[in-house]
């Protein structure tokens, strides 16, 4: 199963290599990995995504947990919590229809175009993995030549996390829609 | 305003930490740090190696007979590898060690410069932390911080890179509010409730087994194991690391269990319905194939290092502890039960302790005798009755280590020093060394095969001009004994390049180096031999030429289990 960790770490030289060298001294997996900075400069968050059964996962934040500099390990997962990628990406698609068909699933994913040349578009869109990789789907077939994604960022919902944001009843919706 | 070096700030910091004996070999880029240790050598007695290795196995021979703080100084670049394999071997043995490494300046960091290698990277994975010291300001903080870290919770080695200009630069104050401090106390708190569900579950178990590790040594808790165990009269198997945290002698003992345990420690441990499980990791060596260990059992895991628990085994019952703590919470809850409830718990496993005398009885730990060759078994039992059980006995590893193992009966903790979790041969001699260093009055033997001992023998040159008189038996059987068994056993006898029969006289050897040399080539020759060396008043070497091709029985093969045991 997929999960997000948010480990607050020390914001020291080498600190994030000690976390990473962990995970791939002990076999474990990381799909993405961001890092930045905290409320308190001194600190940092990574956020890793990773893959495996309850038990990997615990011996995951347990390992990370005994490293000096870690001050929390918490797997976001395991509460409701908000999860965002931001992805770049390049895509083909001179003045004609390509570049209206472009236009129109920007518009729908609530995306942005923020380049643009007489050949290529670049747009912005960010979201929960699902709409990421759905809008990335939708436009591979005009023609991406380059995308940049950021990993995943999480943090876990308010006390009251029934109230969900209109983004993300968009992002749902649009899921549901199979788009 | 008083200003003082980097150099100073360090060695003022180790003598305020208590620091008295470091190993070390000097370099380039430890020059400063010398020629402060050598103004403060009224304070701090430094121990000149011959290779860097040596070092931190001495700190830890040091570290682990007294269960203070282990000090190395090397140089940068070469000084810091050769460390490395100590420093990995101290980690998986959790062995308390600071290791203070030399590094090019800080404005060559990174040029590829003369003797630089990337210290704390390369070390990253086989410490419980290290440091990069920029500023002569933060050492004062990073050394107190870094005996912490040492000691404290599960025990391991921490490195502290120093670059050769900040040892030189100069500082009018220390910092210590570097992120970390005040340190982390991450200990984990007793669950009284886990206790008592954990004790609920002993007295109950009709075929429980105790599975004790190097974690009794550590938090020092052989007594209160000792009590507890005779208070509900429960069998207790020690492992490698466990050896001497439980009295072998003691009736209650079945010997040590895992790969070349005893039959009746790994059928127990097969057979049981509840292990307690005490200061151990669940290492591969004991366990065998995970699947089918303990396969009847429920699991009760105490070990101070939270990520111990559930790594391999999923424990029913889990504290992470320090195992003392617990014990002794054990007991205060077992005292107050009554006499006749405890009677009953006990009566309840009359049947198990008969199966297991059952096993102790038909396969007993045991060897055949020859006229005419020195069987390697019997060099231990004839050193186990020289030296009346109480020597301080450190090994290599391979065959030899696990004889010592199965035929010198350990009662104290401490008293067996061997390289169990990296199985680094060359550990016996420094590490020899460095326990007769910290433990001057008593007899200190570094048990070693012939291949162990050509890789650090170079130290015999330290121990001799210390004239710390450390007394090494070489098994001499003129092979890589454990891999010729393996490729016996495993290989259909192919012995592919485990013949190391030319290799210098070893009693020239010793007198070349200024110790004394004894030899047993025949069975007739041993007590005398040994006895000679075992008295001499130096460092002496003896070697035994034992017979060539015998085999450590029983095993259990690499990914199997009890069931799967060769006896014979």
């Amino acid at each position: 199963m997929r999960h997000t960790l948010s480990i607050i770490v020390a914001d020291q030289p080498g600190e994030l290599s000690r976390i990473v060298g962990l995970f791939s001294a002990r076999g474990f997996n990381i799909q993405t990995i961001s890092v930045g900075e905290t409320l308190d400069p001194r600190w940092s968050r990574v956020t890793i995504v990773t893959r495996g059964d309850d038990r990997t996962i615990q011996q995951i934040v347990k390992q990370c947990e005994r490293l000096a500099r870690v001050r929390e390990v918490q797997d976001v997962t395991t509460r409701p919590h908000i999860e965002r990628e931001m992805a770049l990406i390049t895509v083909a698609a001179d003045a004609g229809t390509a570049r209206q068909e472009v236009l129109s699933l920007v518009s729908g994913f609530r995306a942005k175009v923020v380049d643009i040349s007489h050949t290529h578009l670049i747009v912005e869109a960010s979201g929960n993995k699902e709409k990421v990789d759905t809008f990335i789907e939708l436009l591979r077939p005009i023609g991406i030549t380059d995308i940049t994604r950021t990993g995943h960022i999480a943090i876990n919902r308010l006390a009251a996390g029934d109230i969900v944001s209109e983004e993300e009843d968009e992002d749902e919706y649009l899921l549901r829609q199979g788009r | 305003m008083d200003w003082t070096t980097g150099a100073q700030i360090l060695v003022e910091a180790l003598v305020y930490e208590g620091v008295d004996t470091i190993f070390g070999y000097p370099g380039g880029a430890v020059l400063h740090i010398y020629d402060e240790l050598w103004r403060a050598r009224d304070c701090i007695t430094h121990y000149l190696v011959r290779h860097e290795q040596g070092a931190v196995h001495m700190a830890e021979g040091y570290a682990r007979s007294t269960g203070r703080v282990g000090v190395v100084l090397v140089t940068s670049g070469p000084g810091a590898t050769n460390a490395v394999t100590g420093i990995a071997n101290a980690y998986l043995d959790s062995t308390p060690l600071v290791v203070i490494t030399g590094q090019v300046p800080k404005h060559l960091i990174g040029t590829d410069a003369f003797q630089e290698v990337d210290t704390v990277g390369i070390t990253r994975p086989c410490v419980k932390h290290n440091y990069l010291v920029r500023d002569a300001r933060d050492l004062a903080g990073v050394v107190r911080e870094a005996f912490h870290l040492a000691r404290s919770g599960r025990p391991g080695p921490v490195v502290i890179d120093i670059p050769k200009d900040v040892t030189a630069a100069r500082a009018n104050h220390s910092r210590l509010d570097h992120v970390g401090f005040p340190f982390s106390t991450k200990r984990p708190a007793l669950d009284q409730k886990a206790v008592e569900r954990a004790l609920a579950a002993i007295m109950s178990a009709q075929r429980p087994v105790v599975y004790a590790g190097g974690g009794i040594a550590n938090s020092g808790a052989d007594q209160p194991l000792r009590l507890f165990a005779e208070a509900l009269r429960l069998p207790v198997a020690p492992t490698l690391m466990g050896l001497g945290g439980f009295p072998s002698s003691h009736p209650l003992c079945l010997g040590m269990l895992g790969m070349h345990g005893t039959y009746a420690a790994n059928m127990a441990v097969a057979e049981c319905d509840l292990l307690i499980a005490l200061g151990v990791r669940f290492d591969d060596r004991v366990t065998g194939k995970l699947a089918t260990f303990a396969p009847h059992a429920r699991v009760i895991h105490v070990d101070i290092d939270p990520a111990n628990i559930g790594k391999n085994v999923a424990p029913s019952l889990a504290l992470a502890a320090d195992v003392k703590q617990a014990l002794q919470e054990f007991i205060s809850l077992v005292q107050q039960h009554g006499e006749e409830q405890l009677r009953q718990s006990i009566d309840s496993r009359e049947s198990w302790w008969n199966r297991i005398r059952g096993w102790q009885r038909s396969q007993p730990l045991r060897f055949s005798g020859s006229p005419s060759q020195i069987k390697p078994q019997s060099v231990i039992q004839e050193l186990h009755r020289l030296t009346k059980g109480n020597a301080i006995i450190t090994t290599d590893v391979g065959q030899h280590q696990m004889w010592v193992a199965q035929f010198y009966p350990f009662t104290k903790t401490r008293q067996l020093i061997t390289s169990g979790g990296l199985g680094t041969m060359g550990f016996g001699l420094p590490a020899a060394i460095g326990a007769q260093l910290a433990c001057r009055d008593q007899l200190v033997v570094a048990v070693v095969g012939d291949g162990g001992f050509q890789m650090t023998n170079q130290e015999l040159a330290t121990a001799v001009q210390y004239e710390l008189p450390v007394k090494i038996v070489i098994m001499n059987n003129g092979y890589l004994g454990m891999v010729r068994q393996w490729q016996e056993m495993f290989y259909d006898r192919t012995y592919s390049e485990v013949d190391i029969s030319v290799a210098p006289d070893f009693v020239k050897l010793a007198e070349a180096y200024g110790a004394a040399g004894f030899r047993a080539a025949k069975p007739d020759e041993l007590h005398h031999a040994l006895a000679a060396a075992l008295n001499h008043k130096g460092v002496a070497v003896i070697d035994v030429a034992v017979s060539k091709e015998e085999n450590v029985f029983p095993i259990v093969p690499a990914g199997a289990n009890a069931r799967d045991m060769i006896v014979q």
